[in-house]
């Protein structure tokens, strides 16, 4: 049901019946590695690319997935995926060993809660019962593709983020025990001529602001409505513009409310991560592994997550395009009391 | 002693350029490194690499400035011996140490570690 301009609220309130997330070696020494459910030792997965490494975590993400649920794969009518590399080859490989239908999905770092949204648009119009969502990012084989080969070993500024290594993945039904979805809000394509690579998060931070503003708007209502508000992955300096763009323009977010999982996922005292985590597996992990983990425990009982991507390609950089950003808002409230 | 402060300083301060071009003039690594091979080239043409290197020795030779300063003077020199052609001939004559040993031992350790991230 659409309420406002880009706002869906979920009536149905679709339950997330079991997530899952599967990391890599760096992050099973950042402070969440207990939210994970697999974490590797070893980058590649015993694969033989890090693409493959990359497709691997996000089948066993969706398989842990679906078995926590206590499902079976052909339980699953709709899977929605989407990922960092080109032509989102993690997802439609994963999608092929999962053998369930696949609706592909590309919002760079936002596609786990575009994923979630839409997911939850389908099972609250009862267009599916069951219905899984995922995604996953691989630092060395994000790395590769958008910047430099890995064995270059280039510098960088102390604005530029780390990729996450991870995949995550949420199981969704119309009704049953677990946080329910209760409303998204669909972002715009916010472009404020940021065309540096290295500043994502200063790129992504107004995408950020313009739709947790609409979010409010849509719904009428304030940030003190959430235990949490978390953006995607804007990282320090993403996270500092937003927090000040919105002082600036109201509705202002309690500093103690609001967290960005780019900072979470490593903490922030991580210098090997310069400004932060970013990338698909950013958000989808920390959401489907430690804020899902809060929300099934009752510590918080409604959230709001902000998703950020930027929708560059290695190719719109070299012919110096800046960087459309885009952000997409879902809140979740838990159903313990 | 005193050649080890001066190889350090020039060395260094050639480094704090590079830094410079890439943290203050937003240049990626690339265009950093290509601008400090045709900066050493342009030095060597106007003849002012070659006392660089005599005063400040490997504070001189190890950074990529060093690398344009060989093509630029390789070309010279052969052309001085052999005419115009020599600009062609020159260039790697210099250099030819250093590339063919990359060449070589890039291949030596693909032959036994995987090359590619």
């Amino acid at each position: 049901m659409q309420q406002g301009h880009q706002t869906w609220v979920f009536q149905n309130k679709p339950a997330i019946l079991a997530t899952a997330v599967v990391g890599g070696p760096f992050e099973a020494e950042g402070p969440l590695a207990e939210d994970f459910d697999l974490l590797h030792g070893d980058l590649w997965l015993g694969q033989d690319s890090y693409e493959k490494a990359e497709k691997k975590m996000l089948e066993e993400a969706c398989e842990a997935a679906i078995r926590k649920a206590g499902l079976q794969k052909q339980d699953i009518q709709f899977f929605l995926g989407g990922d960092l590399m080109n032509q989102i080859i993690s997802s439609s490989f994963a999608a092929r060993t999962l053998a369930v239908p696949f609706l592909g999905l590309y919002g760079a770092c936002s596609t786990s809660m575009e994923g979630l949204a839409l997911a939850s648009l389908i099972v609250d119009s009862r267009a599916g019962r069951n219905v899984l969502c995922g995604t996953s990012s691989h630092n060395s084989a994000a790395e590769k593709q958008y910047r430099y080969p890995t064995e270059y070993g280039s510098q960088k500024p102390p604005t530029a983020q780390w990729t996450v290594t991870a995949a995550g993945a949420a199981l969704l039904d119309r009704e049953g025990d677990g946080p329910k979805v209760t409303s998204a809000t669909i972002g715009r394509v916010v472009d404020m001529g940021v065309s540096d690579p290295f500043n994502m998060g200063g790129a992504m931070a107004p995408a950020a602001v313009d739709t947790i503003t609409a979010h409010f708007r849509d719904l009428g209502v304030a940030a003190r409505d959430y235990d949490l508000i978390a953006t995607g992955d804007l990282g320090k300096v993403g996270y500092k513009i937003a927090r000040d763009l919105l002082k600036k323009h109201n509705p202002a977010i309690p500093d103690e409310i609001f967290t960005d999982c780019g900072l979470l996922i490593y903490g922030e005292d991580q210098p090997a991560v310069l400004a932060g985590g970013s990338g698909c597996g950013c958000s989808a992990s920390v959401v489907y592994g430690h804020i899902m983990n809060r929300l099934n425990k009752g510590e918080l009982k409604k959230v709001l997550i902000v998703a950020t991507g930027a929708l560059l390609s290695p190719l719109s950089y070299q012919q110096k395009e800046s960087i459309p950003c885009i952000a997409h808002a879902v809140s979740i409230e838990s159903n313990k009391p | 002693m005193e050649a080890y402060f001066w190889a350090f300083i020039v060395g260094g301060l050639i480094c704090v350029v590079g830094q410079l071009l890439f943290d203050v003039g937003r240049f990626t690594p690339a265009h950093t490194m290509s601008i400090l091979v045709v900066a050493g080239a342009v030095l060597d043409g106007l003849g002012l690499y070659e006392p660089l290197i005599d005063f400040a020795g490997a504070g001189a030779t190890v950074p990529i400035t060093s690398f344009g300063n060989a093509l630029v003077h390789g070309a010279l020199t052969e052309a001085e011996n052999t005419g115009l052609i020599g600009i062609l001939t020159g260039i790697f004559e210099v250099t030819s140490a250093g590339i063919s040993a990359a060449i070589i031992f890039g291949f030596l350790a693909a032959l036994f570690f995987k090359p590619k991230g």
